[in-house]
C-alpha cells in the first residue's frame, strides 16, 4: 500500500526509529510465519517421498502402508524402520528438520522419559517421550493464534460498544457502564474452572468463554475517545452537513479513536496469551495432548529433575512476551504526537 | 530616564544559525515605562522575551551582544545567580492563566511558594506578604482567597493571581506575554489598568508582548515592531503608530479591520426567522440525586431575523451563549422555540426529514486546526457535502466542483490532494468555508471565524467573506467577541449577555448611540484611543 497519507508516513518513520521495536517486529514476524508452517518444520512424516519413480506428499495426503509395499491398510508410519527400509530400497524421503510432530512419541529413548537434550531430541523429551522442540513450535502457534483471535474478537466488540456509548452518551452510556461494572467483577478463572467441570474445554469453546469477558478492556478507552470526538468541530461540521451517523462514526471518529486502540493491541495480545498459558498450567485449558506452553510449564514443575522442560517453556514465553511488549512500545511511540512532530 | 534592561543584538535559532528565528534584535526597557513588543504570530516576540529569562524551549539556542540589567551583563553570571533572576528581579506573566497555575494547589500555596523560594521567610511573614500582594492586585485580601483553587476563580482573577506571583519578590522588570489575549475585552481593560497602576506605583519596567495594536496604543509608552525575527521599527508609541516609517508597520496598522458592509437592498426577503429560542443546560441533581436540579439558560428566549444577503453580527463575551445559539439554529443541540427558514419550520423536523434542509444552513468554526479532520484530504473534506446532498454527481463531477470552489475561496485547485496540516491557519479557514459553501447554502453561520488568525490574515478572510456574499447573495450570522471585526461586516448587530439579547439594532446606530451601559463598555474597550497615562512625559 503506498502510504500517501502523511500522518501514516510520519507514524511509520517514528515506528522505525524505535530500533528495538522495529527489529522485534521482524523477529516476531519470522517466528510467527515459521510456526504457521509448523507441519513443514517439525513432523513425523516426510515432506516428500519418491517411491518407484512416483512422488508422494505425506504431509497433505494419507497413504496406507500398502502403497509402499507394506502389509497394513493403515496409514504408513514413516518412522518405522520397516517402512523406512521399504521406501529407501526403491526411492528416497525428504524429511523436515525436526522429525517429530507434537504428539510423536520417541520409543527409541535410551533413558527413561523425560530424556535430556540429545542430537535426536534437541531440547530433550517430555515425560511422555514427546519431542520438546516440536511441542514448543506447535504450542507457540496455538498460543499466538488463540491470542490473536481473542484480541481481534474482543477489540471488535470493545470498539463497537465503546463507540456507541461514547457517541450517544446519556442512558445508553450509563446503562452500559453499570453493566460492565457488574460483568467485569466476575472472576473469569473460576468461571472457566466451573464450566470445565461439565463440558470439555476445546480451542473454540475456550475462545468464546474468554471473549465474553475480555471485550471490556478497550471499551473505556474508545468510549473516552468518542466522547471527546463528538464535540470536535469537524464532527459538528459533518453533522451540520447532514452526514449520516454511521458515516460520521466510521469516517471521522473511528480513525482517530483507533490510535489509542492500536497502541493497546499488543498488550491485549500479551494478556490473552498469558491467560491461556495459565489455564493450561493449572490443567483447565486446552484438552490433554494438545501442544501448549502452559502444559509444558506444568510438566517442568512436576519434573524438577528435568530442567530442560521448564527452561524451554520459560524461554519461549519470555521471548514471545518481550517481543510483543517491544513492538507495543514502538507502536506507542509511533502514535505519540508529542514525541515526533 | 535610565535603562533598566538592555538587550543588544539578540539572535535565536533552532537548527541552523544561518536561519535565525530572532535576528539581531536590540531593545531597551526603561524603569517606569511600558515597552510593547508587537508582531504577528511567528515573528519571534515570545522567543525574544524567553531569551531574557534563559527559558527557551528545548532545541533553541540564543546569542546576544548583551543582556544587561542595570548595566550589568547577566550572560556572564553563574547559572544559579541567573536562575534567581526569574521570579526575583524579573517577574513573568503568561498568556493562559489556567495552565500557568497549578490546578492542585491553592492560591495561597502558589503565591507563598514564589515568596519562599526567593526570600526564605517564615510562615507568618509569607502569609502577611501574600495578603499584601492580593490587595495590591485588587483581589479580596482574605484567608478565603488564599484557600481557593484556580478552578474556583474566573479568568481575570486567575490572571490577577499570576500578577501577584510575579510581584512577590519586588521585581523591577515585568515580562507580560500576551497577558490578556485569553480574556474577554472588558476584563482585558481592567487587567491592563492594574498593570499600569503597578507600573506607576512600583516604578516597574514592563515588557508587554502583544498582537493587539489597539491595546498597545492605549497603554504602552514605547513600542517595538517585529517581523519575521527582525526588529522593524521602535520608538515612542505616538511616533510609531501615528507616523510609521517602516512599510510593515503601515501594513500592520492598515490591517486593523475597517470599512463597512455593502448596503443591503431595501426589499431583501426574510430568510431565517427564529423566535423564543431557549437552550437549557441541566446541572446535577442536588442532595444525591433526590433534590431539584440547577439549570442554566444558555440561550434565553432569543429571537432573531436574517434577510437574504444580510449579515447579522452577534457579539458578547465568553459564556454569553453565542456559540450555543449557533448550535441551536443548526439543530445540533436541543432547543425550544420556532426556527423558520424559507417558510419551512425546521424545529419540527427530525432525522431524515431534516437532512435535505441542512443544506441551506452551514457553519464555519473558530479553530482552524480543530475544524478539519487531519486524516482526510482537503478534497475529501470539501466534497463530503456533495456526497450527502448531490448524490447524482459522479466522482469526476464532484472533483470538478471541489476544485472550482477551492479556487473561488482563493486556494489552488491542487490543494485537493493535500492534507490540512500542510496549510496555514488562514488557508485552513478558507478550506472550512469551501466545505460549507459546496452545498450552496443560503445562510452561513460563522462562529468566531477570524479570532484565531493574525490581523492581516483576518482582513483577507473578511474580504473573502464579503466577496462571496456579493456573488452568491449569502446571508451570514457572524459571531464574534471582536467589535472591530463585527463592525466591518455586519448590517445589524445583536449584543448578548448571560444568554439574553440585551440590545439589537442597526450596526452604525448601535455604535454611535448604544442604549446599554454594557454595550458602551464593549465599544469603549474596542475602539477608544485615548491613552491611559502612567508617567508624565
Amino acid at each position: 500500500m503506498p502510504m500517501r497519507n502523511p500522518v501514516l508516513q510520519r507514524q511509520w518513520r517514528a515506528f522505525r526509529r524505535n530500533r528495538r521495536g522495529y527489529w522485534s517486529m521482524w523477529v516476531f514476524a519470522v517466528l510467527f510465519v515459521l510456526s504457521l508452517g509448523a507441519e513443514f518444520v517439525a513432523n513425523d512424516k516426510p515432506l516428500l517421498v519418491s517411491y518407484q519413480n512416483e512422488l508422494y506428499l505425506p504431509v497433505f495426503n494419507t497413504y496406507p502402508e500398502t502403497v509402499f509395499g507394506g502389509l497394513f491398510e493403515t496409514e504408513a508410519n514413516y518412522r518405522d524402520p520397516y517402512v523406512r527400509d521399504l521406501i529407501n530400497a526403491d526411492g528416497w524421503m525428504l524429511w523436515p528438520p525436526i522429525r517429530y510432530s507434537y504428539n510423536t512419541i520417541n520409543y527409541d529413548l535410551q533413558v527413561p522419559a523425560p530424556a535430556p537434550p540429545s542430537a535426536e531430541n534437541w531440547l530433550g523429551t517430555d515425560d511422555q517421550g514427546r519431542d520438546v522442540l516440536a511441542r514448543l513450535i506447535y504450542g507457540f502457534r496455538t498460543s499466538i493464534l488463540f491470542g490473536l483471535m481473542l484480541t481481534i474478537g474482543s477489540s471488535l466488540v470493545g470498539v463497537v460498544v465503546g463507540a456507541l456509548q461514547g457517541y450517544y452518551g446519556g442512558w445508553l452510556d450509563l446503562a452500559g457502564q453499570r453493566f460492565m461494572e457488574v460483568w467485569s467483577s466476575m472472576p473469569i478463572l473460576y468461571l472457566i474452572i466451573v464450566l470445565s467441570s461439565f463440558m470439555v474445554p476445546g480451542f473454540w469453546s475456550l475462545l468464546l468463554v474468554m471473549l465474553l469477558f475480555s471485550w471490556m478492556t478497550l471499551v473505556d478507552l474508545v468510549r473516552a475517545e468518542f466522547l471527546r470526538g463528538r464535540n470536535l468541530d469537524y464532527v459538528r461540521a459533518a453533522q451540520a452537513l447532514g452526514v449520516r451517523t454511521p458515516v460520521i462514526l466510521f469516517r471521522h471518529m473511528l480513525p482517530n479513536a483507533m490510535v489509542a486502540t492500536l497502541t493497546f493491541l499488543p498488550f491485549v495480545l500479551n494478556a490473552s496469551v498469558v491467560l491461556l498459558t495459565s489455564l493450561d498450567f493449572i490443567g483447565f485449558g486446552l484438552p490433554p495432548g494438545d501442544p501448549s506452553l502452559g502444559e509444558l510449564l506444568g510438566q517442568g514443575k512436576a519434573n524438577l529433575q528435568a530442567p530442560w522442560l521448564g527452561l524451554s517453556a520459560f524461554a519461549t514465553l519470555a521471548l514471545m512476551l518481550s517481543l510483543l511488549v517491544f513492538i507495543g512500545e514502538a507502536i506507542r511511540d509511533a502514535f505519540d504526537p508529542r514525541k515526533y512532530q | 530616564m535610565s535603562a533598566l534592561m538592555r538587550l543588544n543584538d539578540l539572535s535565536v535559532w533552532f537548527d541552523d544559525p544561518a536561519r535565525p528565528a530572532v535576528d539581531g534584535v536590540s531593545l531597551t526597557v526603561e524603569a517606569g515605562r511600558m515597552l510593547a513588543l508587537v508582531g504577528e504570530s511567528g515573528s519571534g516576540k515570545s522567543l525574544t522575551a524567553l531569551s531574557i529569562l534563559d527559558l527557551l524551549p528545548a532545541g533553541a539556542h540564543h546569542r546576544a551582544g548583551a543582556i544587561e540589567l542595570d548595566g550589568e551583563d547577566v550572560q556572564g553570571w553563574p547559572d544559579a545567580r541567573r536562575r534567581r533572576l526569574r521570579g526575583g528581579d524579573i517577574g513573568t506573566i503568561f498568556q493562559e492563566p489556567l495552565t500557568a497555575l497549578n490546578p492542585l494547589h491553592s492560591v495561597g500555596k502558589q503565591i507563598g511558594e514564589a515568596i519562599r523560594v526567593h526570600q526564605g521567610l517564615g510562615r507568618q511573614a509569607v502569609r502577611a506578604r501574600s495578603l499584601e500582594l492580593l490587595a495590591q492586585v485588587d483581589l479580596p485580601a482574605s484567608a478565603e482567597t488564599l484557600a481557593r483553587y484556580p478552578h474556583q476563580l474566573s479568568g481575570g482573577q486567575r490572571q490577577r493571581v499570576m500578577i501577584a506571583m510575579a510581584l512577590a519578590n519586588n521585581p523591577r522588570l515585568l515580562i507580560a506575554d500576551e497577558p490578556t489575549t485569553a480574556l474577554d475585552v472588558t476584563i482585558q481593560e481592567t487587567i491592563l489598568e492594574l498593570l499600569k497602576r503597578l507600573q506607576r506605583e512600583l516604578n516597574l519596567g514592563i515588557l508587554l508582548i502583544s498582537h493587539d495594536l489597539g491595546l498597545v496604543s492605549r497603554f504602552a509608552e514605547d513600542v517595538a515592531v517585529m517581523h519575521r525575527g527582525k526588529l522593524v521599527e521602535s520608538g515612542p508609541v505616538d511616533d510609531v503608530l501615528e507616523r510609521p516609517k517602516a512599510d510593515y508597520t503601515r501594513h500592520l496598522i492598515a490591517a486593523e479591520p475597517g470599512g463597512a458592509p455593502r448596503p443591503l437592498p431595501a426589499d431583501a426577503p426574510l430568510l431565517l426567522n427564529a423566535e423564543d429560542l431557549l437552550v437549557r443546560f441541566h446541572g446535577r441533581r442536588r442532595f444525591g440525586g433526590f433534590g431539584g436540579r440547577d439549570s442554566l439558560n444558555a440561550v434565553d428566549r432569543v429571537s432573531l431575523q436574517v434577510r437574504r444577503g444580510e449579515t447579522l453580527g452577534v457579539v458578547g463575551e465568553s459564556g454569553s451563549g453565542k456559540s450555543t445559539l449557533a448550535l441551536a439554529l443548526l439543530r445540533l443541540t436541543h432547543a425550544a422555540g420556532r426556527i423558520t427558514l424559507l417558510d419551512q419550520r425546521l424545529d419540527t423536523l427530525h432525522g431524515a426529514a431534516l437532512r435535505p434542509w441542512r443544506r441551506h444552513l452551514q457553519v464555519v468554526f473558530q479553530d482552524p486546526y480543530g475544524s478539519l479532520n487531519p486524516r482526510l484530504t482537503v478534497g475529501q473534506a470539501v466534497s463530503e457535502g456533495l456526497r450527502v446532498h448531490h448524490k447524482d454527481l459522479n466522482a469526476a463531477q464532484r472533483q470538478a466542483r471541489t476544485r472550482a470552489l477551492l479556487e473561488e475561496v482563493g486556494l489552488s485547485a491542487e490543494a485537493v490532494d493535500r492534507y490540512p496540516h500542510e496549510f496555514s491557519g488562514g488557508q485552513r479557514q478558507r478550506i472550512a468555508i469551501a466545505r460549507a459553501l459546496v452545498v450552496q447554502p443560503d445562510l452561513l453561520i460563522l462562529d468566531e471565524p477570524t479570532s484565531a488568525l493574525d490581523r492581516s490574515v483576518q482582513a483577507q478572510v473578511l474580504e473573502l467573506l464579503k466577496t462571496l456574499q456579493d456573488r452568491h447573495g449569502l446571508s451570514y450570522l457572524f459571531i464574534s467577541h471582536d467589535l472591530k471585526v463585527v463592525r466591518a461586516i455586519s448590517h445589524r448587530l445583536m449584543v448578548m449577555r448571560h444568554g439574553k439579547v440585551i440590545e439589537a439594532g442597526d450596526t452604525e446606530q448601535l455604535f454611535t448611540a448604544p442604549a446599554q451601559d454594557y454595550t458602551r463598555q464593549l465599544i469603549d474597550a474596542a475602539f477608544s484611543r485615548h491613552r491611559k497615562q502612567a508617567v508624565a512625559h
